[in-house]
């Protein structure tokens, strides 16, 4: 790890006036993607803001039918969280299976989607459930907020604040690990909408990230069961390769992940 | 504590550090003024050092030096040396390349390193060392053994032409291709050993500090064999005189064979401490780890298996290429010939052996001996094909095995080893009972039920350890003898310290060889401390691997035991009158037999130590010491059935039985083994289903960290069902075998022909990926629907 400058900073304003003086800085959420990519001398930031101590960006409320949750709540607490659980439990059971105790118990919902991992696991909720993301400086529609590998909208001085999730009829999350990171390699949320629209994202398999899969929304709409979706597979051109998985058995990976999240939901 | 001799469950005495933290590593170790090194390595799998500008870096806060290659070679400091001769079947010597500590012309893999930055702060050397400007000029690198063979590959090292290290035979050929020539029945395949990196859980470190006044240095290092180290640092490298160089090998976190060598950086630290000034620390981070600690395995290899009408084994035919990376380890060369082709024969009477092993030089990380080092090679190409071969036949994989087991002993096998004892039909049986193999049907049609494929594997393994006897491994070209060492010393006070040369790094040594002194002497195993890994306390031994500390270590000491236990007997006689035939030791006492005349041992060792009253001629003390050279290799066997289920939608594969029929001869403490086997089938299932070193085409290692390179977890594997079955080994005083590695060398074969099985596909290659698994089971299925 090269030398860094740590903050702490107690309010979203703070923060960003913070970062505004630092040469080269990065905010710190849980510091499970950021501080492991420093320590192999793959980032140096001069500057670490951490933005998890803001009272304001901690903790889950209710929200009409769905939750608002703070930027700086930790997986594990929206998968122990009784109101994520009764509300929207695929997202609860996706927060309960990412990484491991460890990762759970410090890595953020702010941290996780202004990182954008095409492998993470919560940009599949958001889109599936069409979240809001609310930023020190404005709102976005989830699909707007995602707009590459490892690329969101953020700008460099701009703060996850919280992200609103809107209620669900049915919500499931289906999940194929990488057996190493235990990021996804596929997974599959499936959203069922009070109105019985139906949305399905899917991360780990994208090149770009994470993506809709309208056929299977279109399927689901008219027929909402896992024998719906068993013979709809994404274009494998459009799919990552590396060693773990070619983009044909990763294809293959999101029809079964489908298929799951759909029996469960 | 209590009196816990042979047999007993006694807790491990070194978990009371452990668990709280309180071990004492190398990293934990400090000398005054002491200065922190961090290595330049090169980016490049084959490139010329064009030069090393260490301008910048010099300027840098805290910096003391950059040492380079030249100065290394200037200062007559030696290259690493491979300690086994191997002689190809045409005569001629094994073809070994240069090794630098630093190079200063070719780097030759990714992490090799070309200089090295001394500094106040491991962080300041760090930057330092990214800031030395190395220009390097790319060459075409060679990453795949086979294509390191073909005719215009690029040549690594000019020593090696056509990157050819060996072509080494062994076995009678023309009476193997006889045999061949009559089988009824062939069986044929190619067969991937998967390159393995080690991963212990302490990296390697060094502190090393030299003493100008006193012109000596000390090394504290990460080291599975100490005084091999300080021989080879003496005898080989020339950075000091064996007396003026104390190599400690503290509590060291793991090793697996990785920890046998002596690598780079220790010896770059040892020098620089001497040239800088000042002591010197380096601790590998993991990324290191993963460049350069040598690796494991890595064959490439056909078999062929011939058969008679009645399913008999006529004969063995093997072809080998391994991979010994880009230059040769310590004992790199011994691994895929002496260590490997040697248990060809298995647990079965195999009339005809023919194996050819050609060495290889690529560009990849030294390849060297891991947990099992050769034998889980031989085993698993072995214990493919013998269930391949039964299958084809259509016999049961058990009842094939069993038609071809050796029964009667000392067996000699068509490829050097001479079994001593075995009863192979124990350990089958015990197996096949433990894992209702026979209800093996009922389960599959009900894990069909649930969408699942349900395959059963087993494995016989055979496996040779403590390498011995010294002439005799001496006369294969082995550089060193394999002997042990040891040494008793009673106190005063009838407290005990044993001096060991072997080393602890996660064995249980100070709990299972205390366990032998309370056996002998009745003695609380509180009352008896275990010295090892210091050059300075222990005055030779060679280290630990090869399940080789209890069948050579444990025996010296039993020879040492022996003469403090005649000695004492002499001395009680004496005081007590009695004949020293009539003296008995029982529960900490002398007694005379039959009366009720008695002296306990601490009495009996205050009266050696005061010398009052000993018997004519006799010199004071208790305190002896033995070397053992054995009289063979040990051949611990056993068998391992695996249950597997697979998700044919996903090829995901999960182990759902797992049961270990092992003979380790006798046994001092069950607990400690079952550790051991536990351990090692963990890692065996590991490289069956998950670890595989995987570089691309440039030469770049794709798996080095844990975010793709994948160790098993406790959730990947089951619970064990393990027994041992014993057949006391003849050639050692306490008839053990070793334990150290049998779980890693059986149980690869048992899971892979478990999946198999299952997916009913005969040519699945490991790692057994769930993507593999499901390539293959679907292919079969649409070939089937053809
Ligand atoms: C072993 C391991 C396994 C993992 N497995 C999974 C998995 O299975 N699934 C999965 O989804 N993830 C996984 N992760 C990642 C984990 O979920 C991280 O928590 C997450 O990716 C980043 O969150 P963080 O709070 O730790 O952010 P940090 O690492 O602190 O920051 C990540 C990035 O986000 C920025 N950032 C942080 N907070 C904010 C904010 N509020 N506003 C704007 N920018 C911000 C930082 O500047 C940085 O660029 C794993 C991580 C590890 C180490």
């Amino acid at each position: 790890m090269y030398e860094t400058t740590y903050h702490k900073a107690g309010s979203v304003s703070e923060a960003a006036s913070l970062m505004a003086n630092a040469d080269d800085g990065k905010f710190l959420g849980g510091g499970q993607t950021l501080l492991p990519t420093m320590k192999q001398r793959l980032a140096a930031p001069s500057d670490l803001v951490d933005v998890t101590k803001i009272a304001d960006m901690k903790g889950i409320s209710a929200n009409g039918d769905g939750v608002t949750i703070g930027a700086a709540t930790t997986h594990f607490e929206v998968s122990t969280s009784d109101l994520v659980k009764q509300k929207l439990p695929g997202l609860a059971s996706l927060a309960g299976g990412i990484g491991d105790p460890a990762v759970r118990h410090m890595g953020t919902i702010g941290g996780s989607i202004a990182n954008n991992d095409p492998a993470a696991d919560y940009p599949a909720a958001l889109v599936a459930l069409g979240a809001t993301v609310v930023t020190s400086k404005r709102e976005l529609a989830a699909e707007d907020f995602f707009t590459g590998m490892f690329e969101t909208a953020l700008d460099e001085d701009e703060i996850v604040v919280a992200v609103k999730f809107p209620g669900a009829a049915a919500s499931a999350y289906a999940k194929y690990p990488n057996p190493a990171s235990r990021y996804a390699m596929a997974g599959v949320f499936v959203a069922k909408g009070s109105d019985g629209s139906v949305k399905v994202a899917v991360t780990g398999a994208g090149q770009n990230g994470v993506f809709r899969m309208s056929d299977m929304e279109t399927a689901l709409a008219g027929n909402f069961s896992p024998d719906a979706v068993a013979g709809i597979a994404p274009d494998a051109n459009d799919l990552l390769s590396d060693i773990h998985g070619s983009a044909a058995y990763r294809a293959n990976l999101v029809t079964v992940m489908a298929k799951r999240a759909v029996q469960k939901a | 504590m209590a009196v816990e001799g042979i047999g007993a469950r006694a807790l491990r005495k070194e978990d009371k550090r452990f668990i709280t933290g309180k071990g004492k590593y190398t990293d934990d170790m400090t000398m005054p003024g002491m200065g922190y090194a961090a290595f330049v390595r090169s980016p490049h799998a084959h490139a010329k050092v064009k030069g090393i500008d260490a301008s910048a870096a010099l300027e840098m806060p805290g910096v003391d030096a950059v040492l380079t290659g030249d100065q290394l070679v200037g200062n007559g400091i030696g290259n690493l040396i491979c300690g086994w001769m191997i002689h190809s079947k045409d005569g001629s010597p094994m073809k070994m390349g240069g090794w630098r500590a630093l190079e200063p012309e070719i780097v030759r893999h990714v992490g090799q390193a070309v200089a090295v930055v001394v500094a106040d702060t491991q962080a300041q050397a760090r930057d330092a060392a990214d800031a030395v400007v190395v220009d390097y000029e790319e060459l075409p690198a060679v990453i795949d053994p086979l294509a390191a063979l073909e005719a215009g590959a690029p040549q690594i090292h000019p020593e090696a032409e056509g990157n050819l290290i060996y072509d080494w035979e062994i076995g009678d050929e023309a009476a193997t291709n006889a045999a061949f020539e009559k089988a009824a029945h062939v069986t044929r395949m190619e067969i991937h050993n998967n390159r393995l990196v080690p991963n212990a859980m302490e990296p390697r470190a060094a502190l090393a500090g030299y003493d100008a006044a006193e012109e000596h240095y000390t090394l504290y290092t990460t080291s599975q064999n100490p005084h091999v180290a300080r021989l080879v640092l003496s005898a080989f490298y020339n950075v000091a005189p064996e007396n003026k160089l104390r190599v400690i090998a503290p509590d060291v976190g793991g090793g697996f064979g990785s920890k046998i060598y002596i690598y780079p950086e220790e010896m770059v630290c040892l020098w620089a401490s001497k040239r800088v000034g000042r002591p010197i620390k380096w601790v590998s981070d993991r990324t290191e780890a993963f460049l350069t600690d040598a690796h494991g395995r890595d064959h490439r290899s056909e078999a062929e298996l011939a058969l008679d009408a009645d399913n008999k084994i006529l004969g063995l035919r093997v072809k080998t290429v391994a991979n010994l990376g880009a230059y040769m380890s310590l004992f790199s060369s011994s691994v895929p010939t002496y260590l490997y082709a040697t248990l060809l024969s298995g647990q079965y009477d195999i009339p005809a052996i023919h194996a050819n092993v050609k060495t290889v030089y690529t560009n990849t990380t030294p390849v060297d001996a891991y947990r099992g080092a050769g034998r889980p090679e031989a085993t698993y190409l072995l214990e493919r094909i013998m269930e391949t071969a039964a299958r084809e036949v259509g016999l049961s994989p058990a009842e094939f095995r069993r038609k071809n087991f050796i029964r009667s002993f000392p067996h000699q096998t068509p490829v050097i080893m001479c079994y001593d004892a075995g009863d192979y039909d124990a350990t089958l049986d015990a197996a096949l009972k433990a894992a209702d193999y026979d209800g093996f049907a009922a389960r599959k049609a009900e894990a069909a039920s649930r969408g699942k494929l349900r395959g059963i594997g087993l494995s016989c393994y055979i496996e040779a350890c403590g390498i011995a006897p010294s002439a005799a491994v001496g006369s294969l070209g082995a550089g060193v003898g394999l002997w042990e060492s040891a040494e008793v010393r009673v106190n005063p006070v009838g407290s005990i310290e044993v001096l060991t040369g072997s080393h602890s790094h996660g064995q249980g040594h100070e709990t299972t060889f205390a366990q032998l002194i309370s056996e002998r002497f009745g003695l609380d195993t509180n009352a008896v401390s275990i010295v090892h890994g210091d050059t300075d306390k222990v005055q030779f031994g060679m280290g630990t691997y090869g399940s080789r500390s209890g069948a050579v270590g444990m025996s010296a000491i039993v020879k040492a035991l022996d003469k403090v236990e005649a000695k004492a007997k002499k001395i009680a006689a004496h005081l007590m009158e009695a004949s020293e035939g009539d003296i008995q030791i029982e529960g900490g006492e002398l007694k005379v037999a039959g009366t009720d005349k008695k002296l306990t041992f601490t009495e009996v060792a205050l009266a050696a130590y005061t010398a009052h009253n000993l018997p004519e001629g006799m010199e004071p003390g208790l305190k002896e010491g033995a070397f053992y050279d054995p009289t063979n290799f040990t051949f611990p066997a056993g068998t391992y059935v695996c249950e597997v289920e697979v998700d044919p939608d996903t090829g995901k594969t999960e182990v759902v039985n797992f049961v270990a029929a092992d003979d380790f001869g006798n046994i001092i403490n069950p607990m400690i083994v079952e550790g051991q086997v536990h351990g090692g089938i963990t890692q065996g299932i590991g490289q069956a289903l998950l670890e595989n070193a995987s570089y691309d085409e440039n030469g770049q290692l794709l798996t080095a960290s844990y975010m793709d390179y994948c160790m098993p977890r406790a959730d990947d594997v089951p619970s064990y069902n393990l027994s041992t079955h014993v057949t006391a080994c003849p050639g050692n005083p306490l008839g053990m075998k070793g334990c150290g590695e049998a779980g890693a060398i059986g149980s690869p074969p048992a899971v892979i022909n478990a999946i198999t099985d299952a997916i009913g596909d005969n040519n699945l290659s490991m790692p057994a990926s769930p993507e593999k698994v499901w390539a293959l089971y679907h292919a079969g299925l649409k070939q089937a629907a053809e």
